[in-house]
């Protein structure tokens, strides 16, 4: 056992007394501490004493006999779940020193499996964008090269993941905020069905896309996460009241790599995505290297077409932005957040704070909602961008009737230098492979499958059908089992 | 009103569910707590949190679709209301748009010329906004949110509406609906019941609507009344005098008796409606409307139709019998023990004596100190003659000032039975002719009036307890048998 140790089997650790939580908590405390500098991945972290104590009760809750599925294990939290014990800021300044007076649902239900939250990690503001770089609290890098982008809106989480700093930590995913990170920073990331994980808690940004995710080191990792955190909230009307499978049991009923364990299974190739636009070739080498291991699997490859997928980006980004429009409406300067100390009336008042609290990249999106939410405007815009929304989804579902899973790239680029993209059209064209599922509203995982000229991290994305996790968890680990993508750790990792 | 116009008018309802807690979280919506003291995560719209329905007030929009006769929908949906105001927390209001949870229906009004059937629109379900504190904070506001996310029905009716009469009538006609079916408990004062009136006046015979001014938060009948009449007359004076009418929203000031403009149609709001996608589109099955449509009470339309037809009594008596829930279930109660035959004595002694003394202290019928079934014992002991009227005012009296003794030892203790005897009764009508002569002579002398005083005498020597038409009846026959008796010489 190391620091560097997957979740899975510091878990063994622990149960053989061959580690304690104190011992981890504290080094991963101390990794978070040495790394951040480097990294930038949090925007608190707990207080060393306040963790230790944690660590100490979860200790003694083992002495005893307590059984939790993740007692002892450190973990980080983005920084748009809200939580009491730390502070949450959305990376805005419009939050700076908020405290919830309540704990998210995801949150409450980590806790309660035992796992000890060290801090929280940063994200672009409000969670919008695609690399990190627009935080208040300045951009969090890449482990691989941290003159780069770690992906975003997660970007902390997944660094400090692939730093093995903590090895699991939450995230959300709007149009790919959990999976294109996750393949920046060569770690699994999974974007559950929309309904699968309560939203109760994450601070919105689009509520009919928004949903928790996770990242770990490998799926069977998230498998164990997932167990804990899926299932049905009354908090959460859009959560689905549906049973919730022991994950972890269906991957270890499953036969080993050699009796290729995926034959039966169809897995679908999009060709136009491949084909598509500014796709890096190293990206289209190591899709089609991780499509022979699949097919080496067992998996038969049948090919699909998605016929308004290249649709999904100019609605994701009306949708998107008019629901972040109206959900942040509500930091006025009024109950808490950011007011401005300069103004002379109300009206002065709103708008002073909200033009300070807020970054650009923030204020793009209220202004676009804005506009498109707008008497005259609605029909051509937000109810057109709906439509488009249902031929997405109805591309996806009719495609995966002819398969079980869909294998695509999470992103067209490897990490990009940090600054690199002046221009938010370009920062937006990044998602063209994630938004899809987000709109569809569709479970999917990023798993690496290599690097490239650079050594900067390749994933792969597998999609599945709604509330289909199981199957997107057994396709991974089988691969993850074939292969030793996922085992590779930054260089800055061994500190 | 100038006759060459005639006015158009629409009112636009706002109604406080009755509700425990509020439409989307669980705090309570109790009126007249602490400030901020009823006020969840969810209504101070604190980062992270959701909006739940509460079926409640899904079940009060439900009742009120059945009583009067609307159309519920099976899927509706909620929209976002956007507008920034600091009693507005989220910077929307839950609201439903273009798909509202009730449309259609009507309500019948009746008015000197006829019944009129004034139709619906629609009523949708959307979350109150809380409170804005302008005095007593020394040049800042202070925000209330205890009202933030009580659960409303709008109810929008078409521009039936041709007076404020009319307009009046129809108000408190659903006004009484709302409490008679138990979903708002009608409080004007406390805002449970809101009223916005949209009038527009036209020449005569135009069939094209004028242009509209929104007359905003009526909270009482009289002003509501007052406000249109004065709205019409402004809008007749400025068309009269070649002016055309601004779209414009106005709030009436009871002092000046007069309208003001609050905004033009210049400030209008954009409120940027979109399906909320927090919450589900709400689906309501037949099940649920069945279960409903056999709690729902008799409405009062029925019941007034009944209480003519099969109680027979007098319409007045009926009309304010059902003009509250309280009341008639006072009175069904009441006349379930006494049997219909005694329908018209319990609706007088309620309607006269009962409603009298609540009305004096200031009290509603369901307060009254006093039991349907005291009243139906109370009428029926008059009806055998055991009593009489003057003895059962004195039976309510006590009951009034809290006796709990039964009608019968009432009646015994207080002595209050009546006179049945005759010989006891003719020797205190023959004592007071011979003590009251002149009134004897002027009776005589046909003034049928100077009877009465004889009356009094025998009723006040019987200490009240003989019945007055039997001692009317006894003093009649004593003075015809003096008549025809021969002289004395």
């Amino acid at each position: 056992m190391t620091p560097l140790s997957s979740l899975s089997e510091l878990l063994a650790a622990l149960a053989q007394g061959k580690a304690t939580a104190q011992s981890l908590v504290a080094c991963a405390h101390a990794r978070a501490k040495a790394l951040q500098p480097t990294l930038n991945a949090f925007i608190s972290l707990a207080e060393p004493e306040q963790s230790a104590a944690a660590a100490r009760r979860a200790d003694q809750r083992r002495a005893h006999g307590v059984e939790a599925p993740l007692l002892g294990i450190p973990i980080a939290h983005k920084d748009l779940f809200v939580t009491t014990d730390l502070p949450t800021t959305a990376a805005s300044r419009m939050l700076l020193g908020y405290r919830s007076p309540f704990d998210a649902t995801v949150v409450e239900r980590l806790a309660a499996a035992g796992a000890i939250a060290i801090g929280k990690t940063n994200l672009d503001e409000f969670a919008m964008g695609s690399g990190n770089e627009h935080s208040f609290f300045g951009p969090a890098r890449n482990p691989w090269d941290p003159t780069r982008v770690p992906g975003g809106s997660s970007g902390g989480s997944a660094a400090a993941v692939a730093a093995a700093i903590v090895p699991a930590a939450t995230g959300t995913d709007t149009g790919g905020s959990v999976r294109q990170p996750a393949a920046h920073c060569g770690i699994t990331g999974l974007k559950p069905t929309y309904g699968r994980v309560s939203r109760y808690g994450i601070i919105a940004y689009a509520s009919s896309l928004d949903q928790a995710g996770l990242f770990a080191r490998s799926a069977w990792d998230i498998a164990l996460l997932l167990r804990q955190i899926a299932g049905h909230d009354p908090r959460d009307s859009t959560s689905v009241d549906c049973p919730v499978p022991d994950y972890p049991a269906i991957l270890a009923t499953l036969p080993p790599p050699r009796d290729r364990p995926l034959v039966g299974w169809r897995i679908g190739i999009v060709p136009s995505f491949l084909a598509a636009d500014g796709v890096q070739s190293d990206i289209l080498a190591a899709l089609e290297a991780a499509r022979r291991t699949y097919e080496q699997l067992g998996a038969a490859i049948v090919e699909c077409t998605l016929p308004a997928a290249e649709l999904a980006i100019p609605a994701y980004y009306i949708i998107a932005p008019a629901e972040a429009s109206s959900n942040l409406a509500r930091y006025d300067g009024v109950r808490y957040g950011h007011r401005t100390e300069r103004y002379d009336d109300l009206f002065a008042m709103y708008c002073q704070s909200r033009a300070e609290g807020f970054g650009w990249e923030v204020k793009r999106r209220i202004l676009i909602g804005t506009f498109v939410l707008s008497h005259g405007y609605y029909d051509a815009y937000y109810r057109k961008a709906q439509q488009v929304r249902r031929l997405v989804t109805d591309g996806y579902r009719s495609a995966l009737e002819q398969c079980d899973l869909l294998l695509t790239p999470v992103t067209a680029t490897t990490a990009w230098p940090i600054g690199a993209k002046a221009n938010p059209v370009e920062e937006y064209l990044a998602d063209l492979f994630t938004i899809g599922p987000s709109l569809a509203g569709l479970p999917a995982l990023a798993h690496p499958i290599g690097f490239d000229a650079a050594g900067l991290p390749i994933g792969a994305q597998i999609i599945g059908r709604p509330f289909d996790e199981a199957r997107l968890l057994a396709a991974a680990h089988i691969y993850q089992q074939a292969t030793d993508w996922h085992r590779a750790l930054p260089p800055l990792a061994h500190l | 009103m100038d006759p060459r116009y005639e006015a158009v008018i629409g009112l636009e309802i706002h109604v406080q569910l009755l509700t425990a807690s509020k439409i989307f979280s669980a705090a309570a919506t109790r009126y007249g707590a602490e400030p901020n003291r009823q006020v969840s995560f969810v209504d101070a719209a604190l980062p992270g949190t959701l909006p739940v329905l509460n079926r409640e007030a899904v079940t009060a929009a439900i009742r009120f679709g059945l009583a009067v006769g609307g159309k519920i929908a099976r899927s509706s949906r909620f929209a976002r209301k956007h507008y920034f105001y600091p009693d507005l927390p989220k910077g929307y209001q839950i609201s439903q748009y273009d798909q509202p949870i009730i449309s259609g229906g009507g309500l019948t009004i009746r008015t000197d010329r006829g019944e009129k059937r004034i139709r619906l629109i629609r009523a949708h379900l959307e979350e109150d906004a809380g409170k804005s504190l302008h005095e007593d904070f020394h040049g800042m506001s202070g925000i209330d949110l205890n009202r933030a996310g009580t659960p409303l029905l709008e109810i929008v009716t078409a521009p039936d509406l041709s007076t404020p009469t009319e307009a009046a009538l129809f108000a408190r006609a659903l006004h009484t609906l709302v409490r008679w079916i138990g979903i708002c408990d009608g409080n004007l004062q406390e805002g449970s019941f809101r009223i916005d009136a949209n009038v527009s006046v036209r020449p005569r015979g135009e069939t094209r609507l004028g242009t509209r001014r929104e007359i905003k938060n009526l909270n009482s009948f009289r002003f509501l009344e007052q406000a249109i009449a004065y709205e019409i007359d402004w809008q007749i004076e400025a068309l009269t005098a070649g002016q055309t009418i601004e779209q414009a929203t106005v709030l009436f000031d009871p002092h000046r008796g007069e309208t003001r403009v609050m905004r033009s149609k210049e400030e209008a709001h954009d409120y940027r409606y979109f399906p909320d996608p927090d919450l589900l589109p709400l689906i309501i099955d037949e099940e649920w409307i069945e279960v409903e449509r056999c709690q729902l009470p008799e409405l009062p339309d029925a019941l007034r139709a009944r209480l003519i037809a099969d109680h027979a009594l007098p319409e007045a008596d009926a009309h304010l019998l059902t003009s509250d829930k309280g009341l008639a279930d006072f009175y069904l109660a009441a006349v379930a023990c006494t049997g219909v035959s005694h329908a018209k004595s319990c609706a007088n002694w309620l309607l006269v004596e009962i409603l009298g003394r609540l009305h004096k202290e200031n009290r509603s019928i369901t307060e009254a100190p006093l039991t349907p079934q005291q009243l139906a014992d109370l009428v029926l002991r008059i009806a055998d003659g055991t009593i009489s009227s003057a003895a059962g005012k004195r039976l309510l009296a006590a009951w009034w000032s809290g006796d709990p003794r039964s009608v019968d030892s009432l009646i015994a203790d207080l002595d209050l039975a009546q006179m049945r005897d005759t010989a006891l009764i003719d020797r205190l009508v023959a004592e007071a002719i011979a003590a009251h002569p002149k009134a004897v002579a002027e009776y005589r002398a046909g003034k049928e009036k100077a009877l009465n005083t004889l009356v009094g005498a025998v009723m006040k020597a019987s200490q009240g307890k003989a019945n007055p038409q039997e001692v009317r009846d006894r003093l009649l026959a004593a003075l015809i048998a003096e008549d025809s008796s021969p002289p004395l010489s």
